[in-house]
């Protein structure tokens, strides 16, 4: 590993380190914030029991979801725009603008349409989270280099041809980025929505022990969500710096 | 392939049959919004002997590219009529066509194999011809050693000697090449036209090259045709005379100045008025 | 340059968005989604009413707050990262780790630390709004053309003149694009903020809306924000564009 990530992996410890000793201390009081090894032990202990199993499900299908349709739903939206420039020209603004809406003022609205349940969850993060890949669909398609397109008319390639063998690759690291975006928002979206307004899902859980006082669940739940959010998205991160090194972007 | 011809005598393009045609062209990019129309090139007329070697060079933005794109049916001709082997070209390329292009054309998703074959796989052709034709190319052009690398992989030169093999295994019978050394050093260049003339030879194709060095159209060609500044119109075609087995050290001999000379006196004056034209013709 | 044409489009964007909420209206009935006329009504009326007033302060109030540190803060430390190539390299996705995780689990964490009202308020919108200023800035900085600085060297300018005169420049429209993203995301945490950790505020207005489940308020807040949050979003974006034209050379480019 390089030395970059030795110091990074130092200075996380070191923080970890210090908050353990602070909290053990009782500098930092268990009100506030619980030692890390406790967090890690009632994290465990969530699991084990089993009985967040339910809420697990619940949270990580609905994400599951949610990120599908906003990566097909966007790539297929961000292609039709490309194709047609004056409905793109129209929405552009709208695209602007869209993650300046706070999206959670909705919510409410979202669960009077679809009731409880699932289903405004999903509706929700998959708005979310679809704009971005939307934006970043718009964006791989725009800045193809035109002496690839002009190669395709060398070839005489129809136009199906040129889409899948030029255009989409050339996209693909743009793309990919906008999956990225994709997973991550689909995470919040699911996540905030059920902190806020849910009777259900990981997020409903974390707000249900804070208002309970319960800190042990509480910063376990939370440590949870952190590590299974910041696993995935490293995963996918890697994915994406394996398909670039071979395009040695 | 056709047997290589070395030639002692002076070559005679103009004895040789029209391969492609150029009649009153002229190319105007209309306004857009804030910008006015363009008149890029033209009315310009050429013609194209089979076998030859040809180079236009001009100022900047004086429609040298346009001229390529108009050519090879890249670009429709605002007036004009354009035609290759007999048959009109009309915004499509014709079969028979290959174009190497100044920015870098590699496809930073394949590999130099892939990236070779790639022509050759779109047009059907059988999985044993195309890895013969691909071995060859690649063998041609010195990158066997690179088969299985990516073009980010490689230095500049050596991109655009994979676009070069990926237009070779074509067997086009006239390549378009638009400033495709104006990347590289000097003496990168001075061997790249040293491979340039053996693949035209190997392959008898006919060659135009766009370029903006005078030395370089002077050692490589036939005839050259010199632009004007915008839009872009013949102002003289020189023939060299050069044999046809020639390679750089040309350079060495007494006349070759004369040339190289002559193109400039013809462009100086053009080359201030482009000069003075300013923002980018683009 | 802004002509009135450009504003034929998003003006049809925002009469079909209407239409659409007309007929969602329709559909779903009065007890779901209020129609647009009566809605805005509500939304002009309730901003008139004496008691509004105050409670727009508090959120202006935390807002503005949230905003300066997240701006101030995010560039300070954006610079420091960005000059020094090591800080900036380790950072970096512990930045972009922090960006991507659902802050509102962090949400509790900050009440217990700041206690109810303005600090968490101020806090969460803040901890939203300074991780994009810090990542764009710190960016801008690292990715200033060294030929810059060596034609400044060239010309003998001091330290504080290279400064003012080249890297600002040179660094402004990135730093104003993270400027643009922060603002939005500081706007959404401080209004997430107030969701819970207030009595007073639009957040909190918002939520006594929805507990008792008056659609047409609750409409009513959210338009109000996004119309703000919009415009200034629309007006901002402008400007990053004009900033952003004046540097660049566009290499890509659309067919």
């Amino acid at each position: 590993m390089s030395k970059v990530a030795w110091i990074r992996i130092a200075i996380v410890a070191g923080g970890i380190g210090l908050l353990e000793v602070a909290c053990r201390s009782g500098l930092v009081p268990p009100t506030m914030v619980i030692a890390p090894s406790l967090m890690v032990s009632a994290m465990a202990g969530l699991l084990a029991s089993g009985d967040l199993a339910p809420d697990i499900a619940q949270t990580f299908s609905s994400v599951g979801i949610a990120i599908v349709l906003s990566i097909v739903g966007g790539f297929t939206i961000g292609f039709g725009l490309h194709w047609f420039p004056p409905l793109r020209r129209a929405f552009d603004p709208f695209l602007a603008a869209y993650y300046a809406i706070p999206h959670f003022a909705f919510y409410p609205l979202l669960i009077v349409i679809f009731g409880l349940g699932s289903l405004p969850l999903i509706v929700l993060a998959t708005l979310f989270a679809m704009v971005a890949m939307i934006v970043a669909t718009l964006a791989g398609l725009d800045r193809i280099p035109r002496v690839l397109l002009k190669t395709a008319q060398v070839h005489r390639l129809s136009p199906f041809e040129e889409m899948w063998r030029i255009r989409l690759p050339a996209a693909g690291p743009h793309l990919f980025s906008g999956i990225k975006l994709a997973v991550a928002y689909s995470f919040i979206g699911v996540i905030a929505g059920e902190f806020i307004l849910s009777t259900m899902g990981v997020g409903h859980e974390i707000a249900y022990a804070y208002d309970n006082f319960d800190n042990p669940r509480m910063y376990g739940l939370i440590l949870f969500v952190l590590a299974v959010v910041t696993a995935f998205n490293m995963l996918v991160y890697a994915y994406e710096r394996h398909l670039a090194k071979r395009r040695g972007a | 392939m056709a047997e290589p011809a070395v030639s002692l005598v002076r070559s005679a393009p103009m004895d040789q049959p029209v391969h492609a045609r150029l009649a009153d062209v002229t190319r105007v990019y209309p306004a857009r919004a804030g910008q006015p129309a363009v008149h890029a090139l033209g009315p310009l007329s050429m013609e194209l002997r089979s076998g030859e070697f040809f180079s236009v060079v001009g100022p900047s933005g004086c429609g040298k590219s346009t001229l390529l794109d108009v050519l090879a049916g890249l670009a429709l001709p605002s007036e004009g009529a354009v035609e290759f082997e007999g048959k009109p070209v009309q915004g499509m390329v014709p079969d028979g066509v290959g174009v190497v292009f100044q920015e870098d054309a590699s496809f930073p998703w394949l590999t130099v194999e892939d990236n070779v074959a790639f022509g050759l796989r779109r047009s059907g052709v059988a999985a044993g011809e195309t890895r013969r034709r691909v071995d060859f190319a690649v063998d041609f052009m010195g990158l066997r050693d690179f088969r299985r690398a990516y073009p980010s992989q490689l230095s500049g030169g050596m991109r655009q000697r994979v676009c070069i093999a990926r237009t070779l295994v074509l067997q086009p019978r006239l390549i378009l090449l638009d400033e495709p050394f104006g990347a590289l050093d000097q003496q990168t260049r001075l061997l790249m036209g040293d491979e340039l003339l053996r693949l035209w030879r190997e392959t008898s194709a006919t060659v135009l090259l766009i370029t903006h060095a005078l030395d370089e159209a002077n050692l490589l060609s036939d005839r050259i045709g010199v632009m004007s500044a915008r839009p872009g119109r013949f102002i003289d075609i020189v023939e060299t005379g050069w044999p046809h087995d020639r390679d750089s050290r040309l350079a060495e001999r007494a006349d070759f100045g004369a040339v190289t000379s002559r193109l400039w006196s013809l462009l100086r004056t053009e080359s201030m008025r482009a000069m003075g034209q300013g923002a980018r013709a683009k | 340059m802004i002509s009135l044409r450009s504003f034929r489009d998003p003006i049809l964007v925002v009469l079909s968005l209407v239409a659409m909420w007309q007929v969602l209206h329709q559909l779903a009935g009065d007890s779901a989604l209020t129609a647009p006329a009566p809605t805005l009504a509500h939304l002009w009326q309730m901003v008139w009413q004496p008691r509004f007033l105050p409670h727009l302060r508090e959120t202006a109030l935390a807002f503005g707050q949230a905003l300066l540190i997240a701006c101030v803060g995010g560039v300070a430390i954006g610079v420091l990262l960005g000059g020094h190539r090591l800080s900036g390299e380790v950072a970096e996705p512990l930045l972009v780790g922090l960006y991507s995780i659902p802050k509102i689990t962090l949400y509790p964490v900050i009440l217990l630390l700041f206690g109810l009202g303005m600090p968490a308020k101020v806090a969460f919108g803040a901890l939203h709004g300074i991780i994009p200023v810090v990542l764009f800035t710190m960016n801008a900085v690292r990715n200033v053309n060294r030929t810059y600085l060596r034609a400044g060297r060239a010309m003998r300018l001091t330290p504080w003149q290279t400064g003012w005169f080249v890297l600002v420049p040179a660094t402004l429209p990135e730093i104003f694009s993270g400027l643009r993203i922060g603002f939005s995301l500081t706007l959404l945490g401080t209004m997430l903020g107030e969701l819970f950790a207030s009595q007073r505020g639009l957040g909190f207005l918002l939520m006594t809306a929805i507990d008792l489940h008056d659609v047409k308020t609750i409409l009513a807040i959210a338009i109000f924000i996004s119309i703000f949050a919009v415009t200034l979003n629309s007006v901002m974006l402008a400007v990053d564009r004009r900033l952003r034209r004046r540097t660049a050379h566009d290499p890509g480019s659309r067919p």
